[in-house]
């Protein structure tokens, strides 16, 4: 881990009318590392993970991220276009839903080329390979690179996603509950598979999730949240095991041990 | 005006004030070229599809001194190219000519003439679909911000795709072009043969899109780029054979089914080319 955040969230807000769905919400992120953001439905996660993307526009604070030329450049404030190429660069983004990632009209190899394609390769053959050792390294047998991702289970589309996203190599990536709609065992893969991706590209990730035990096996600190305020946090392990805020108690409490 | 429109209508059909406004526009397409400028199109007296935004420019910018040319599929003959001949020699008078080189201005749609166009002449093309994003993006205000900010790299998608299936790029007509290095663009339905006759030619060119309502330029001498990948070269068609009617070798061939036999005929779609190269011929 370098010294300089690669982002700093401040007292980040929005606001739905006269209901805020974030509210003073300010953290920082190291390169490499890996933040959960947990709490119930509605507490404002995915808000959040669409404030710090560039998907949604904050009614206050700032998100400074840190680019790869070494500017720190607010995305809050970013005009359009400069915060297009920015985000289009450097963060990756996996949905919950992989259809809202992928283009299912187009072969997966397709799929995982258009990010390079659109940062300006040119090159069939390069596309090609870079497309088929991604698919190896999520584990799709790359004799399914010009398949089409409706043809593949759910688990292999949300690995597709996920090798669409990392393939131009981001330095940020948002995921929004990579594992939800997954049966266990799927899941179990996915997460194996996510951590040793981000362990070997060193890339910062926020995760958000409702689901706790993800968060404990990917995460190295925790955020919680609560109606769209930061209730808590910390470090994984020390939130998991020794939860001090009601909700967290609450919130931990309710896992059912297996 | 000339003495011979008929009366009744003005000048080339059109009032004065929606020239006005349709030159504005093409000033405008002129200025950016590849950008697709929008216009208050016109109900004009034949189908959205016939050529409707073609006819609408043509009416714009013709004067009583030009020749018209009007092609369809590359032919002079057919239903489309006579209705507009005879459409624009009755409301505005004008000479009309089946011959590319005497003519100052031509309409087209599908083909650009295999002669080479010169300085000076006008080439207005009817084009179904302007955008060249729509099949990856339905939405209009998308589109336009994705040509504001250049973002074409998804339009690759499509030729890898192609690559990937068939071996190389199917697109046979429409073929997608960057437009001085800026806007990407649909050529309009012209055959890919065609698409290096775009590219720093001498007349000036217009697109117009009725249905749609834009048109878009292509001034004289602008760099037209088809899209490519580096290890897939954009190439143009070939045929073995060559024009049975004319002998040619380097015209675009239509294949013709003769019989209910399967019997086929290849014959150069440009009907002034091939009469030419036969007068050539009888000639010598």
């Amino acid at each position: 881990m370098s010294e300089a955040p690669l982002l700093e969230v401040e007292r980040l807000a929005k606001r739905y009318g006269e209901r805020f769905a974030c509210r003073e919400v300010s953290f920082s992120l190291f390169p490499g590392e890996v933040l959960a953001v947990v709490g119930e439905s509605g507490s404002g996660k995915t808000t959040l993970l669409n404030l710090i993307g560039g998907r949604l526009r904050p009614d206050a604070g700032a998100v400074r991220f840190r680019a790869a030329d070494g500017g720190v450049l607010d995305l809050a404030s970013l005009e359009e276009a400069a915060l297009r190429r920015l985000v289009r660069r450097e963060i990756g983004f996996v949905h919950q839903n992989p259809r809202d990632g992928l283009r299912l009209g187009v072969s997966a190899g397709a799929n995982i080329g258009e990010p390079i394609m659109a940062a300006g390769a040119r090159h069939y053959a390069a596309i090609r390979r870079a497309a088929a050792s991604w698919l190896e390294r999520v584990e799709i047998e790359v004799s399914r690179l010009d398949d089409l991702p409706a043809a593949f289970s759910g688990g292999m589309q949300q690995r597709l996603q996920i090798a669409r996203a990392l393939v131009t190599e981001p330095r940020l990536v948002l995921m929004d509950e990579p594992t939800g709609g997954l049966d266990v065992s799927v899941q179990a893969r996915l997460l194996d598979l996510l951590r040793r991706l981000v362990d070997d590209l060193g890339i910062a990730v926020v995760l958000v999730t409702h689901d706790l035990g993800v968060a404990r096996l990917l995460a190295h600190r925790l955020m919680v949240m609560q109606r769209g305020e930061v209730v808590e946090s910390g470090l994984a392990d020390q939130i998991l095991d020794d939860p001090q805020h009601p909700y967290t108690q609450l919130l931990v409490s309710s896992v059912l041990a297996a | 005006m000339s003495a011979l429109a008929s009366p009744g209508y003005n000048f080339a059909y059109l009032d004065e004030q929606t020239k006005r406004m349709i030159r504005r526009a093409i000033l405008k397409a002129v200025a950016v070229p590849g950008y697709q400028v929008p216009f208050a199109g016109r109900e004009m007296p034949l189908p959205y599809g016939w050529g409707t935004g073609g006819i609408q420019v043509t009416a714009s910018i013709i004067g009583p001194e030009d020749r018209l040319k009007v092609i369809d599929q590359g032919a002079d003959d057919t239903t489309n190219a006579v209705s507009i001949r005879r459409f624009f020699a009755k409301t505005a008078g004008v000479a009309t000519t089946t011959r590319t080189r005497e003519a100052t201005i031509i309409q087209t749609r599908h083909r650009i003439p295999e002669t080479p166009l010169a300085a000076g002449q006008i080439m207005v093309l009817q084009v179904p679909v302007p955008e060249p994003l729509r099949w990856l993006e339905p939405r209009e205000t998308e589109t336009r911000r994705m040509h504001a900010e250049a973002d074409y790299g998804s339009m690759y998608v499509k030729l890898y795709e192609d690559i990937a299936r068939v071996g190389r790029i199917t697109a046979a007509y429409d073929y997608p072009v960057m437009v001085n290095g800026r806007y990407l663009m649909r050529p309009s339905p012209i055959p890919r043969f065609d698409n290096p006759k775009l590219d720093r030619s001498p007349a000036l060119k217009l697109f117009g899109a009725g249905r749609e309502k834009r048109i878009f330029a292509l001034p004289p001498h602008t760099p037209v780029k088809s899209l490519d990948f580096e290890d897939h070269p954009f190439t143009i068609e070939r045929w073995a054979q060559r024009c049975q009617r004319c002998g040619s070798g380097e015209s675009f061939l239509d294949e013709i089914v003769v019989d209910d036999r399967g019997t086929r005929r290849f014959v150069c779609s440009d009907t002034d080319h091939c009469e030419t190269v036969l007068e050539r011929r009888r000639g010598t």
